[in-house]
Formats: structure tokens, sequence, C-alpha cells
């Protein structure tokens, strides 16, 4: 039963270490299987992951629209106070107040990419956008208004 | 033909026929030094470049592609760099012994190298006993490693000495039992005998069933004597930042370096020699016109051939399997492949009376 059960145990051994040296030839083998990015040469063709992580946006549309309420769900979702969201009152045709966002004020150097503030966001206004070359020489660059000038909100957004 | 035991004896005649046979052995003994050490020199460059390029492409990346055409001569600058760089020896460190460590591990490589046949007679000494020397003089490694991790002065150098020590003691003894196979088959001790005995086929496919498992002990057990991974525990970058040549630098580091590779070189030689023929070329039984095309094929290049494929199989094991814990490798020493090598060799005997071999 002893014998038996250590004949079992080396093949079984055997058996899973050629099972990885498969894999491993496998890539050794299939070069298209490489995923470096070869990055300041390939700047025109670089490809990054779906969920990448770069900086928060505010997508516009062709109008100059967005869709953010200005609720400050993202400013309270943020951990480390990046998001700053100052408000303003419309007046809607029908002579209400309407509040709206007057800026959305982001803090790129205090931003970890935790994307807490998109999740928290009830109307997918804030995306996170793949780009990555932040690097600026003045402190001041990092601070970012995310709504264009001029921008409202989109009609049925509420 | 072309090959180059014609050049040695051409060179030999010439020596002869100039000087007096002294000042001709004289001279072929620097020859022959100068090329043991241009062949390091080659060796390393070329290894370094082979097992970056090869980790590369098995873990998905590219690998050096910088220097040179495709990366080709990054090892190259690498060896200027490390030339360059200040040889440091630390404060705390036994002066002597730590100056003197790397040289005795880049002594016993050259050592080694003596007794090896690159081509069909072409090989610096045919002793009657080359494999017992190649064995004998491999254990002197483990005394350089001691001798740099105590002198080192440093605990992770200190701990990654000894367990190499633990482990090139106890592998050693699976290493020699494998060997011993083919010394049975073969009823030599002697590299050019066991090379000769293979001309009607190699021993892997003579010997069938125990010489495949002595040839796979084998390559297991010098793996683990060449301190390279999945046995890596005298380096073991993660926990003992890089074991026993945590404290050198420059050219020292590198002469570790290079005889590390030198090493890998020569085991793969050897297992080359005794399971795979050396330089014999692929024989099948009587196939006098198989057999005499495969002589066409220079037996410099069956030898490197055979090595480097080898080695490569060494480097697919060192990019694939994670490093075993200490009590992990001592137990897959002595309870597995010490038993299994003993029961082989008796297997082995067997057959060397019975015949049982083609």
């Amino acid at each position: 039963m002893f014998l038996k059960n250590y004949i079992k145990e080396v093949f079984g051994a055997v058996g899973s270490l050629l099972k990885g040296m498969r894999r491993t030839g496998y890539y050794f083998t299939h070069h298209k299987e490489i995923i470096t990015e070869q990055y300041p040469d390939n700047k025109d063709t670089l490809k990054l992951a779906d969920r990448f992580k770069g900086e928060v946006v505010m997508p516009h549309d062709e109008h100059n629209e967005h869709r953010c309420t200005g609720c400050t769900a993202c400013e309270l979702a943020c951990p480390n106070g990046t998001i700053k969201v100052v408000t303003k009152f419309d007046i809607t045709p029908e002579g209400k107040k309407k509040k709206a966002i007057d800026k959305l004020v982001y803090h790129l150097e205090l931003c970890t990419m935790c994307n807490l503030c998109i999740i928290a966001c009830p109307s997918d206004a804030i995306i996170m956008a793949p780009t990555f070359e932040h690097s600026v020489f003045d402190r001041s660059k990092l601070t970012k208004v995310l709504n264009n000038p001029g921008s409202k909100i989109m009609d049925g957004v509420e | 033909m072309w090959s180059l035991s014609n050049i040695s004896s051409a060179i030999h005649d010439w020596l002869n026929q100039q000087f007096n046979s002294t000042w001709a052995l004289i001279m072929e003994m620097v020859i022959a030094g100068v090329c043991v050490i241009s062949l390091f020199a080659v060796l390393g460059l070329v290894l370094v470049i082979m097992e970056r390029k090869v980790s590369a492409w098995m873990q998905i990346r590219l690998g050096p592609n910088r220097v040179g055409p495709k990366g080709m001569f990054q090892s190259l600058a690498d060896t200027l760099k490390l030339l360059v760089k200040e040889g440091l020896t630390p404060t705390g460190a036994d002066k002597f012994l730590f100056n003197l460590a790397p040289f005795i591990a880049m002594i016993v490589a050259m050592l080694l190298l003596a007794p090896i046949a690159f081509a069909k007679d072409f090989q610096l000494w045919d002793l009657n006993i080359g494999v017992l020397y190649v064995s004998a003089v491999s254990s002197i490694m483990v005394i350089s490693i001691l001798m740099a991790g105590w002198a080192s002065n440093n605990k992770y150098s200190l701990m990654g000495a000894m367990r190499s020590g633990a482990q090139i003691v106890s592998y050693e003894l699976s290493a020699g039992l494998s060997i011993l196979t083919i010394v049975v088959l073969t009823g030599s001790l002697k590299i050019s005998d066991i090379i000769n005995s293979q001309a009607d086929g190699w021993w892997i496919f003579k010997g069938h069933i125990p010489v495949i498992i002595a040839f796979v002990i084998f390559i297991i057990a010098v793996t683990a004597e060449t301190n390279r991974a999945p046995f890596d525990l005298a380096e073991a970058e993660s926990e003992l930042t890089a074991g026993f040549h945590t404290e050198y630098s420059g050219m020292k580091f590198a002469l570790f370096f290079l005889a590390e590779y030198v090493n890998v070189f020569i085991v793969c030689a050897i297992g080359a020699t005794l399971f795979l023929g050396g330089w014999m070329p692929l024989h099948i039984g009587h196939w006098e016109g198989f057999n005499h095309a495969m002589d066409w094929i220079p037996s410099s290049i069956w030898f490197f051939g055979k090595t480097f494929f080898l080695i490569f199989i060494i480097m697919w094991f060192r990019w694939t399997f994670p490093r075993l814990r200490i009590d992990q490798l001592l137990t897959l020493e002595w309870k597995y492949l010490l038993p299994i090598s003993m029961f082989n060799i008796l297997l082995a005997t067997a057959m060397a009376i019975l015949k049982w071999h083609f």
C-alpha cells in the first residue's frame, strides 16, 4: 500500500511538473503571445487595457452638454478630497430654481485612481480616461476643472 | 575533412618541428590555457544572453532588444559595466578569504573542463578515471561558496552558503549514482571509452528504462548542484537578497556569475557525454547508410548541440518551477531521488549482466 502511494505520488509530481513545462514551452514557441508594449516607440499604436485608470474626466457631447447634476456624490465618496463640486442655481424657463454645477474641480495630484467616485456617480457623468502622461512643470496645472466652460446639463438627466 | 582534431594535430606537428619537445609542450599548454579562458568568456556571454532571451520568451516578455541586433550584444555591454565597477570589500569581512573565493569558484570550473571531449579526438586530458575526476572536482565548488558566505560577515551570505552546502552534499549522491549507471553499462570510467561504447546508439536509447530514469535523476541532481532554480536556495533573491554573493560587486561578482554558467555548461556536457553520446553522431544499430550520413555533420556540432539542448532544458526548469523550501529540497533528495536511483542502479547492473540492453 505504501509503495503504491509512493509510486503514485512520484508519477503525479512528474505529471504536474510536465504540465507546467508545457505551458512555458507554449509561450516560448508562440511569440505572438508577448504582451510587452514598447512604450515610447509605439506611442501611436499603444493599446491600453479597457479598465486602465489614468485620470477622471467628464465626457461632453457635441452640444457641449454633460450629464452631471451636481449631486456631490463623488465629492462625498472621495476618500482624500480630490473632487470639489461648486454648485450654482439655474433659472429654468418655468421660472424655477434648479441646482447645477458651476465647476467640478479635480485635483489630479491628490487622486489615487481608486475609482470610488465613478462608482458613486448616479448619472454616469464622470469616467476614468486611459491617459497617463501627466507630468507637468507647475503643480497648479494638476488642478483641473472637468466641465467645459459654458457647458450645461443634458436634457433628461435628473 | 575539416575537424578540430586535424587542427590540433597540425599545430602539434608544427611546434614539434620548430622547437624541441619540452618547449613544444609548454607552448601547447599556453595555447590550451588561452583557449580555455576564451571559451569561458564566450560561454559566459552566450549563456547570459541565452538565459535572458529564454526567460523573457517563457514569461511572455521581449527580453533585451536594444544593444546590437535583437539585443545580442547586451551581455557584452553588461560585462563592460561590471569591469569598470568598483570591487568593494566590506570592512568586517575576512579580506583574504573574501577575495580568494571567486577565484576558487573559477579554478574549479576550469579544472572541470579538462576531461571533456569537445569533438572527435579533441580533448585536453583523457585520463582513465575521467568520470570520477569530474564528480570529485565538482565538489570543491561548495568550498568556494562556503568561503564566500563565511568571509562576507553577513547573515544572509552565511545562510545561503550553509544551505548550498547541505544541498550539494546531498544531491551529489544521486548525481553520482546516476553517473554510475552508465559506468556499470560501459565498464570504464574513461570518457573516450564511454563515448566509443555509444557508437551503435546512445545509451539513452540502448539502455532504455533504467538509463532514462538515471538521466532524469541526473538532470534534477545537477540542477540542484549548480544552485539553479528551482533549487536556488543558496541565492534565493526574495529571502536572502543574493545569498553567498550578497557582498560581492564588480568583477568579483562577475566571476561567481561566470562560474555558475560555466558549471551549468560543464554538467550539461557531462550529461551529454554520458547519456547522449558526447560528440558521437546519432547512430542507429547497423543502418550503415544512415550512420554514414550522420557522420557528415562535424562531431563538434553534435557535442555543442546536445550540450545546449540540455542547457535549454535546465533553463526551462528554472523559468517554470517555483523554488523549493529547504526541507522540501532535502525530502526530495533523501526520500525520493536516492531510493529511486539506488533501485535503479540495481536494475542497471542486472541489465548489464543479463545483456538486456541493445
